[in-house]
């Protein structure tokens, strides 16, 4: 999908994409030359269509995980299906852990990665609630 | 108002979901390029022993040494996993995939059996009232991610169990650089034989080679000839008839045939 600014005739460019947490999800895009900013509002249906497809509107951020979509999205999955190994990554504060705690044991493994590796990417050497928020933002992590 | 269309727009789509299947395309591609032989398993019935013949030919190859792998595309009545001994867990996550879990006699097997708490089905976080909408959506990204993300590696044979019905095979079809070859099952009566024929015919539409029949549950309470009246009408071999509870010889002459076929 594009998006074009009509008055300005400019195709607008993806800013950022947002996933409030109630199933829906809010795509940004830009006009390059006046500035306006339109946001594509879908609702929970769509959005899980979108995402059974395995793919992200505006793009990917970072490449797909092994399995993303079967480790997202099955419910009632075993708690110990999937074993991460480890590797060289930051240590977790203490609030972080707990909200880490609160996902569900199928994905854990998956989303502690993911965290770890945007904070080792950054070179941030503790993963806070605060560098949880910031890279769900930025890579557009639902419920995770 | 003037609206220039979509392909008037020069610069690239930044959401790119056409890009974006391509890829996952692409990495279904790389996966199977070490694979010498896919082949996918189906009948027209659930219950004919697909799953059961799938198993026990892996492992006879698997034996003489072939290096086999089993992809349970069952995803709502998984077995592979238990037939092959391969449901304690966990699957390992490594850099480039998850790891197969390694079953009897050394097949490497992926199923849905191996992620699912026990007897819970296999169901979909999201909104519950349109999952018609999407659910087919998710069982085939879940079917191309036990392909693509799977480290399968060099194998000779890799078997896909298949559910009864066609939509799994079209799933597959889809996303394979090629159509696979079909390995059928049948019962002898003239019942599951109309439900194959459907069902091979539909593959055979969509370029599948069919690489012969099974006619397997031979010898009870089961009636008929459709291994070979199948056989005949498609032109392809009755590669073996599976009499009930088969003595290891049976399995062993099936992998040659099969291994012959391909
Ligand atoms: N030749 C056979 N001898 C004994 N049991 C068999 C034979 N073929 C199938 N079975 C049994 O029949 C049942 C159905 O077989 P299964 O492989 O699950 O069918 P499908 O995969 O086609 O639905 C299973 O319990 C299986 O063990
Ligand atoms: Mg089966
Ligand atoms: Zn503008």
């Amino acid at each position: 999908m594009k998006f074009l600014c009509v008055d300005c005739d400019r195709q607008m460019t993806f800013e950022e994409r947002q996933l409030p947490g109630d199933g829906t999800l809010a795509a940004a895009f830009r006009c390059p030359q006046c500035g306006r900013v339109v946001a594509m509002l879908t609702n929970p249906m769509e959005t899980q269509l979108v995402a059974s497809l395995g793919v992200q509107i505006g793009g990917r951020t970072i490449p797909a995980q092994p399995m993303e979509m079967v480790r997202g999205m099955v419910a009632g999955g075993k708690e110990d299906a999937f074993e991460d190994g480890g590797g060289h990554f930051p240590t977790w504060s203490d609030d972080a852990q707990e909200r880490l705690a609160r996902v569900p044991g199928f994905v854990r493994g998956m989303v502690k990665r993911i965290y770890s590796e945007y904070a080792r990417d950054r070179g941030i050497t503790v993963v806070t609630t605060a560098v949880m928020d910031a890279a769900r933002t930025e890579l557009g992590l639902e419920g995770m | 108002m003037h609206i220039r269309t979509y392909h008037e727009l020069t610069e690239p789509d930044r959401s790119g979901l056409a890009a974006q299947i391509m890829a996952q395309r692409r990495r279904v591609a790389q996966r199977l390029a070490g694979v010498g032989r896919l082949i996918a398993v189906m009948s027209g019935k659930g219950g004919v022993g697909k799953s059961y013949v799938t198993a026990h030919a892996a492992r006879a190859l698997a034996r003489v040494g072939r290096r086999v792998g089993v992809l349970d595309a069952d995803l709502n009545g998984p077995t592979a996993a238990r037939l092959l001994e391969a449901r304690d867990g966990p699957l390992a996550v490594r850099e480039d995939g998850i790891e197969p879990a390694v079953g009897a006699d050394g097949v490497r097997v992926v199923s849905m059996d191996q992620l699912l708490a026990d007897g819970r089905p296999l169901a979909f976080r999201g909104p519950e009232a349109e999952s018609f909408v999407w659910r087919g959506a998710a069982e085939a990204a879940a079917l191309r991610e036990f392909v693509g993300d799977v480290t399968w590696g060099a194998l000779d044979v890799l078997f896909v169990d298949l559910p009864p019905g066609l939509a799994r095979f079209q799933e597959l079809a889809e996303l394979l650089p090629a159509a696979p070859a079909v390995l059928t099952v049948t019962i002898p009566t003239a019942e599951s034989g109309d439900a194959v024929r459907r069902a091979l015919r539909a593959a055979l539409e969509r370029g599948a080679r069919p690489l012969g029949i099974v006619e397997n549950m031979v010898g009870g309470a089961f009636v008929g000839v459709a291994g070979d009246t199948l056989a005949r009408e498609f032109g392809t071999p009755l590669l073996a008839r599976v009499p009930w509870h088969p003595t290891p010889d049976v399995w062993h002459q099936l992998a040659e045939t099969i291994w012959n076929a391909v």
